[in-house]
């Protein structure tokens, strides 16, 4: 009889497995519920205003009169206009804070000695609510675009600065010293570590600043200004327009979730360069 | 021929929390021959990272000397490079770039060599196919061999290694072991390896300095007599282990006259 000497091995087929399957509402979960939720309080806030008497135009609005009232104004209103007027002086508010407070966050992250004169002051104007300073800078630059373009930049600049100053400051000791034992120079630890270093948390102050700037613009084309979708939105309401007071407010919650979540998004790309272990 | 030479080295470092001046290092004194591999171990806190940075010039010192090719060190230099116990590479450049990094800072190679010594070492420590990819997208094995290709690719004279396995896992940590000595074996450096594990430090090197804790001073130096190419089972070998034992037992002495549990 012949004795089996070795075990048998198992045979085991080996099939690559297929790319694991997900239905449909598994992919989209978040946007299918939150659409639902969107759509049916809509659907009720638009029942409860056509067919009930509860809702007085005066004091409220329905999802139809809102939308009408948006065609209107942008058939025959001024929306568009208001809209690039507003734009514009986000745009160009926000470049300026961009590129002034980036620049200046480096040199202020940088040199030790700027840091320690400028802190107090802006420790004080980064705490302090900048749109407060509106009626002044109605007083300086008129009721006119550039007062919005200063009221946003002053918004967006502080937080776009003091990220960039946290960004160079916060490089990482391993790296540091590493870069130190081959010799770097500190122009080279500055190129190659501290600005690559500061990425993301530029990227964070872009989103504080594009939240708060937004606000600017609004405000202060509220305060003083006979154009814009801020301007639109204190027309409306002191017209008791009420229709067109919220086409404004639906306007600046689009822009807001719009530039906000660019700017997430753009935050989240390159959070992973954050060199925190 | 002597290639490193550290000559009565002495450092004292001022504790900012206690307000009072702590010896680090006393009077430490070992010669390292060229293309030699000598291991440093010793107790916790007995200053032997203090002693590579120092070597390495990231760390002043007031006694004593360090000389490397006959010139005292004052600080990092183009002759030293170093293996950091965390990985510490760049997490926004690629594999190819974090192995360019330390040629590029040192500025001795042009264009054209730099890609050549990246593409041969990244080869030597096995990581080709990876140069695209970002650190954190690689093991903490595979990120300690970019740490390691971005040192040897700089062209050092002496290869400065500060615990650089002590972070990955057990199996891990002896396979980079075996990796070490083939690339060594190649790359024919001169090499001073710190640890605190004592047979790694037999295993690696030709000779073995044992430091006693605070303050650091060297108590022994060992020669380790096992013939190269050095398999892993080695380890289990009783002369390894007999010379292991022999390792401990100072190691032990001097935890024992600190009064502190062996922390080894």
């Amino acid at each position: 009889m012949k004795t089996e000497t070795t075990l048998a091995q198992p045979q085991i087929e080996s099939k690559p497995l297929p790319r694991p399957r997900q239905s449909f509402f598994q992919k989209y979960e978040g946007v299918i519920l939150g659409g639902i939720a969107v759509l049916i309080v809509l659907g009720i806030w638009q029942a409860v205003w056509s067919y009930t008497d509860w809702i007085s135009p005066l004091f409220f609005s329905g999802p139809s009169a809102i939308g009408k009232q948006f065609w209107l104004s942008l058939t025959q209103g001024n929306l568009l206009a208001d809209l690039a007027f507003s734009g514009k002086n986000f745009t160009i508010g926000f470049g300026i804070a961009l590129v002034s407070g980036v620049v200046l966050g480096v040199i202020i992250g940088w040199y030790r000695r700027v840091r320690l004169i400028l802190d107090p002051f802006l420790n004080a104007l980064y705490a302090a609510p900048r749109i407060a300073m509106m009626p002044l800078i109605i007083i300086w630059f008129g009721i006119g675009m550039w007062s919005k373009v200063f009221i946003v930049f002053l918004s967006a600049f502080f937080p776009i600065l003091v990220n960039t100053v946290a960004g160079i400051r916060n490089m990482d000791r391993d790296l540091l010293r590493a870069a130190r034992a081959f010799c770097a120079s500190d122009w080279q630890i500055f190129k190659t570590l501290a600005i690559p270093g500061s990425v993301p948390f530029i990227l964070t102050g872009v989103r504080q600043g594009v939240a708060v700037g937004l606000i600017g613009v609004v405000v202060g084309e509220m305060l003083g200004s006979s154009e814009g979708v801020g301007f639109m939105v204190a027309y409306g309401g002191q017209t008791f327009q009420t229709d067109t007071l919220f086409v404004g407010f639906v306007i600046i919650a689009f822009a807001g979730i719009l530039l906000t979540s660019l700017a997430e998004r753009l935050e989240r790309r390159f959070s992973r360069w954050r060199p925190d272990r | 021929m002597v290639k490193l030479q550290v000559d009565h080295l002495t450092k004292h470092y001022w504790l900012e929390r206690e307000d009072r001046n702590v010896l680090a290092l006393s009077d430490v004194s070992f010669s390292v021959g060229d293309g030699e591999f000598m291991a440093i171990v010793g107790p916790s806190g007995c200053g032997k990272t203090s002693m590579l940075n120092i070597v390495a010039g990231l760390l002043t010192y007031e006694e004593g000397n360090v000389i490397i090719d006959n010139k005292k060190v004052k600080g990092p230099g183009i002759d030293r490079a170093v293996v950091f116990q965390h990985a510490s590479l760049l997490p926004w450049r690629t594999i190819a770039g974090n192995v360019r990094y330390g040629m590029e800072l040192q500025r001795r190679f042009d264009e054209k060599t730099m890609k050549e010594r990246a593409d041969y070492f990244i080869k030597l420590v096995g990581l080709t196919g990876f140069e695209r990819h970002y650190p954190s997208e690689l093991s903490g094995g595979m990120q300690q061999r970019v740490n390691l290709a971005r040192a040897l690719a700089a062209d050092p004279a002496v290869l400065l290694m500060d615990e650089p396995f002590a972070a990955l896992d057990a199996q891990t940590r002896e396979f980079m072991q075996a990796e070490l000595l083939k690339i060594w074996n190649k790359a024919k450096k001169t090499v001073l390896f710190i640890t605190h594990q004592i047979n790694e430090a037999i295993y690696l090197a030709d000779r073995v300095v044992v430091m006693s804790a605070r303050p650091g001073r060297v108590k022994d130096i060992f020669e380790v007599p096992f013939d190269r190419p050095r398999n892993l089972s080695l380890k289990r070998e009783p002369r390894f282990l007999e010379l292991e034992d022999a390792v401990w037992k100072l190691i032990e002495e001097e935890s024992d006259r600190l009064g502190m549990v062996a922390a080894v």
